[in-house]
């Protein structure tokens, strides 16, 4: 297929050290099963899925664990066959408490087969498709989880014109995504395929960072469809945000508080295609996925297949364990990465990375005073003003940051990155769209009451 | 001669910007109610917002207008509602004199630590990160925020926990609604006996991160006969709508693991 | 550490906080520490031309600024912060910012006036809204205006004693304390001298005027004389990052825009263009005192604004005909700096994802 350069690129962003040799040479591994898994019955974005199994069930890999619990929300599988010990509420990597299934495997690793193989998938319908997808339980795997099932159905009247597949891996460190697309390149483009039919897509942007050359070199050797193309961006972080990706392939703005679809685009991390293609021809729902185990402070950096609901513990003794006393294990990546308090942390559909940095590596936030030198708001690729914000949010102006669009913030990072304060700019965001949140939440709620009372009044 | 011009020309403007000023003064003022003046100065002034209303003058205007009962001054107590009752005619009763107290004992002794936390000293911020720096995910963070929020400074921070000093505490809710856990409870002062745990969970649970978790062990409950007592799960609750507990002592001895505490918060100390 | 696995099985207490987990490196003390050594050349150039005065002077304003500040902040109950460095960067700016001859007891007495009035009063590095050296340069120059303008002849001037162009008559001012000494005036002040009489003195047209101001051997502050000095100072700055090309560029390219409107209006008045951006403070201004951090705008849209404003002001303090004060660079950057939270205020970046204007949401 035609490999092309990314004809725009996104004003602002920063270039962290990739630090990607660490592991990007190591082919993934598949584990072995360990002693227990730990569930997360949420693993995505939206409600928390409904456990459906009781203490002493047993299960088969693929069986349903939790089931989706609402519009936004996804089933979980259990990853492998055993018997449910227990439930358990423990931090997710993100730092919510979250319900977890505790699986002891039985060794047989046995398939469930709910999901029949869908061999013909070119002649299903995309209905078909999508409700297989949603099923599957496959989320947005680059980050946030969003429920694909969900993305790709978009409301009618806003017709998709470009999926964009976001394998630029962006994050330093992490080469999860990178591995995948060398390892398990025709399964990703089958899962394109899979999708650009659900959707209609007219055309495919497959976008890859410059900095990995032999993932573009496999797909340029893929034959392709009409109006599929590779798009080499440049090596900036951060290109693999949606948004951003989309500028750069295309040219559009999404707009502020907008979805992609509101500019006629899917954007699916690579992942998500493979998962969706395990799904539609296999029958296999989403309970393992690419896992990179990185950082100074791992002895032997490398990539893992790993079952959701596996400690982090367990991957990092997989990877040698520790070389040095780490300082941070973060989930996912170090730019937009939760810092979770202890390796008793379970995989999740999202877990991209398990990065353990040791004291060189990492640095300390200070609650020194903005110098006004502005580099946040030349770094900020959603062009805010990431210094004005975080002096309004300091005074508890919450509806002063408001004004300067703090909700448009997506906590890429890079402000903090670049600040020569050492400001702990991305937490003040996050806060503030956390109030923002909780007020609009709390007034739908009032007016909704208000509704009620109106609409008893009337019916009286 | 010329300071005597400067003099006549500064004069001049001066008494032109006088004339200028009683005029709009005059043109433009505001009606008001004389009784708002005597609201205000029947408040206590200490604009704490626990009314509702953004401090004692906008209060004092809005029951003056009828827009507000007399009674919502939690800092004033009954001797205002009294006052304002006499100026309004409207009757009003005020409730039981309240105190805030931070459901939680946890402090860096009994509470354990999970990770070191790296941000901004803030409990909402804190909060959002892995959920705050201490094992128990109920417990107070110990950032201050409610120590800021406080109006009259009842709130202090030691070893990681917070407390309300109850002699300073005028009962307006300030501190209520920042704590991002929900720790703060204004209880009537009446009651002796509080549970300072706020953590639901099975005492096994609780004995891991906190040494002065409650352990739903129901001793407490039994000593004091279940009349304003129960428990709610794994955790001690106080009926605070009910009589206080008539023996605190006998029941305050019993807890295993000294969350359960006996406060005098009868003691309102100066009032603004 | 065995082959089989790492040396720590088991991590000590973690570290919890907010992403980004990595920083680039940069911090306030790297960047004190980047505009002090891109301070080095214009002080060689001030020891050069004024002598190891000069060298005094700047070891007096920096005591006094870096001991301003320790007493300011424990008196204040607060962290101690001279370790950032920013004091130091106070002290050398202040003197490099007076003429050689000051005495030394009113060059520290501007260090205090910088560091305790002009930011410590305020809060501190961060929250100060004039640039201190300025603050205390322009405290100095209205308590003490004689000696403030009493221009030392260069060292170099004194060796080769041939009165030249530039250089009017010297006058003999005695100074207490002090060996009579040569003054003159500034390039700039003299032009402003010939002004009021209607002239206009001929060396502003002289090829070997110009090489001189480039290089610096001429009246002036310390630090302002040698342009040369002042622009290998500044290319380092721009190699480290700590500024960016906009200030200066906008700032003096207005300065030579309203020279040109200038001389086309009123040829026989007007400087040449060159002369006005050589003389005067201007390049020392322009890029290391219009681009303190503290106290420009915080977007480059912003710095654009107050870089032309600057250079506007500049102008008209320096031509104004009659005007009290040759040189304008410093009261400009002062003025500007209070417009700079207005022009935070003001001006508005284009979100990413923003609706255009006149386009419905």
């Amino acid at each position: 297929m035609r490999v092309v350069d990314a004809p725009y690129t996104f004003r602002g962003g920063v270039h962290p050290p990739e630090k990607k040799e660490l592991s990007s040479g190591s082919a993934a591994v598949e584990l072995p099963l360990p002693d227990l898994l730990k569930v997360p019955l949420s693993q995505h974005l939206g409600a928390p899925a409904k456990a459906v199994v009781s203490v002493g069930d047993h299960v088969r890999r693929g069986d349903v664990i939790g089931s989706a619990a609402g519009v936004i929300s996804a089933n979980v599988h259990s990853p492998t066959s055993g018997t449910v010990k227990a439930f358990e509420s423990l931090p997710s990597p993100a730092g919510r408490v979250v319900q977890h299934c505790v699986i002891e495997p039985d060794g047989q690793d046995e398939r469930s087969n709910e999901l029949a193989p869908f061999a013909d998938w070119e002649s299903r319908t995309p209905a078909e498709l999508i409700e297989r997808i949603s099923a599957a339980g496959i989320v947005g795997m680059g980050g946030a989880g969003f429920p694909t099932g969900v993305k790709v159905n978009p409301p009618p009247g806003k017709k998709i014109h470009t999926l964009v597949v976001n394998g630029a891996e962006c994050e330093p460190y992490l080469t999860a995504d990178h591995r995948l697309m060398l390892e398990k390149t025709e399964r990703v483009w089958t899962g394109i395929r899979i999708l650009r039919k659900i959707l209609g897509a007219e055309k495919v942007c497959i976008a890859i960072e410059a900095n990995k050359p032999d993932a573009i070199e496999l797909f340029s050797r893929i034959d392709s469809d009409e109006g599929v193309e590779v798009v080499v961006l440049k090596a900036r972080y951060p290109h693999g945000s949606e948004k951003q990706q989309i500028f750069a392939t295309m040219g559009f703005e999404v707009p502020s508080g907008g979805l992609p679809a509101d500019v006629g685009c899917v954007v699916e991390n690579v992942g998500t295609m493979s998962a969706v293609c395990d799904a539609v021809l296999d029958g296999k729902p989403l309970d393992s996925r690419y896992v990179s185990v990185t950082g100074e402070a791992v002895a032997r950096p490398g990539n893992f297949i790993a079952r959701c609901g596996m400690s982090f513990r367990y991957l990092i003794e997989a990877a040698g364990g520790f070389s040095v006393s780490p300082v941070k294990i973060v989930a996912g990546g170090p730019m937009m990465g939760f810092a979770v308090s202890s390796p008793d942390i379970y995989v999740t559909k999202t877990t991209s990375g398990i990065l353990c940095l040791d004291e060189r590596h990492t640095f300390e936030y200070s609650s020194s005073p903005c110098i006004g030198c502005g580099r946040c708001n030349s770094v900020c690729p959603m062009r805010l003003l990431p210094s004005e914000m975080a002096c309004a949010i300091e005074a508890d102006d919450i509806d002063g940051a408001a004004a300067l669009h703090v909700a448009d913030c997506f906590e890429c990072g890079s402000c903090s990155f670049s600040c020569p304060a050492h400001r702990p700019l991305v937490q003040h965001f996050r806060r503030a769209k956390g109030v923002l949140t909780l007020r609009r939440m709390q007034k739908k709620a009032e007016e909704d009451s208000r509704k009620k009372t109106e609409q008893t009044h009337g019916s009286k | 001669m010329s300071i005597l011009g400067t003099a006549v020309v500064i004069g001049l403007i001066g008494l032109v910007c006088g004339v200028l000023l009683a005029y709009i003064a005059g043109r433009f003022s505001v009606k008001e109610d004389p009784r708002v003046e005597e609201a205000i100065a029947v408040l206590p002034g200490a604009n704490c917002g626990g009314c509702g209303f953004a401090g004692c003058a906008s209060y004092a205007k809005a029951v003056i207008t009828g827009d507000a009962p007399v009674d919502r001054c939690s800092a004033g107590g009954a001797a205002v509602v009294d006052k304002l009752s006499k100026l309004t005619g409207r009757s009003g009763s005020a409730s039981e004199p309240k105190a805030a107290v931070v459901m939680c004992g946890g402090d860096n002794n009994a509470a354990k630590q999970k990770s070191v936390y790296n941000g901004i000293t803030d409990c909402g911020a804190a909060n959002i990160v892995s959920g705050g720096p201490k094992a128990c995910i109920y417990g107070c963070l110990g950032l201050g925020t409610c120590a800021r929020a406080c109006p009259k400074n009842a709130i202090r921070l030691e070893g990681g926990i917070a407390s309300v000093d109850p002699a300073l505490c005028i009962g307006c809710g300030q501190c209520v609604s920042v704590c991002p856990r929900g720790l703060i409870r204004l209880v009537p002062r009446s009651h002796r006996i509080h549970v300072l745990c706020s953590s639901p969970e099975k005492g096994a649970a609780v004995r891991k991160v906190c040494s002065k978790g409650c352990i739903g062990c129901g001793l407490c409950v039994k000593a004091e006969g279940g009349v304003s007592m129960t428990m709610s799960g794994a955790i001690a609750r106080i009926e605070y709508d009910k009589a206080p507990v008539a023996n605190p002592e006998a029941v305050a001895g019993k807890c295993p693991s000294k969350c359960l505490v006996n406060l005098d918060l009868s003691d309102r100390g100066e009032r603004a | 550490m065995s082959d089989e696995k790492g040396a720590v099985n088991e991590p000590s207490m973690l570290v919890t906080s907010s992403s980004p987990h990595i920083h680039c490196g940069t911090s306030v003390r790297g960047t004190m520490r980047d505009v002090l050594t891109g301070l080095i050349p214009p002080c060689i150039a001030a020891v050069v031309f004024f002598g190891l005065r000069a060298l005094a002077l700047i070891a007096v304003c920096t005591a006094a600024t870096v001991i301003t500040e320790y007493v300011c902040r424990k008196m204040m109950n607060r962290n101690n912060t001279i370790g950032d460095l920013s004091a130091a960067v106070t002290g050398v700016l202040l003197a490099l910012n007076l003429p050689s001859g000051l005495p030394f007891w009113q060059a520290a007495l501007g260090g205090v006036v910088s560091i305790a009035v002009a930011k410590q009063i305020f809060g501190g590095l961060g929250f100060n809204p004039f640039n201190p050296a300025l603050v205390g340069r322009a405290f100095l120059l209205i308590s003490f205006g004689a000696t403030m303008t009493s221009w030392t002849e260069s060292d170099w001037k004194r060796v080769e004693r041939v009165p030249e162009a530039g250089i009017s008559a010297p006058a003999e001012v005695p100074q207490p304390g002090y060996d009579v000494v040569m003054t003159t005036a500034t390039p700039l002040g003299e032009v402003k001298t010939a002004a009021k009489r209607g002239e206009k003195p001929d060396f502003v047209y002289d090829s070997q005027m110009r090489w001189k101001l480039f290089i610096g051997d001429r009246n002036g502050s310390m630090g302002e004389t040698s342009v040369l000095a002042v622009l290998i100072g500044a290319l380092w700055l721009l190699y480290r990052r700590v500024i960016t090309w906009h200030i200066p560029v906008f700032y003096i390219g207005t300065v030579a825009v309203f020279a040109l409107c200038l001389r086309l209006a009123v040829p026989d008045m007007a400087m040449p263009v060159d002369f006005h951006i050589l003389s005067g403070g201007l390049m020392l201004g322009a890029c290391f005192m219009a681009t303190d951090m503290v106290t420009n705008p915080v977007t480059r849209q912003g710095q654009v604004i107050f870089a032309i404003g600057c250079g506007i002001l500049t102008m008209i303090i320096r031509c104004v005909p009659g005007g009290a004060y040759p040189e304008g660079v410093s009261f400009a950057i002062l003025i500007m700096n209070a417009f700079t939270p207005l022009i935070n205020k003001m001006v508005r970046v284009h979100r990413f994802g923003e609706p255009k204007r006149g386009k419905a949401v």
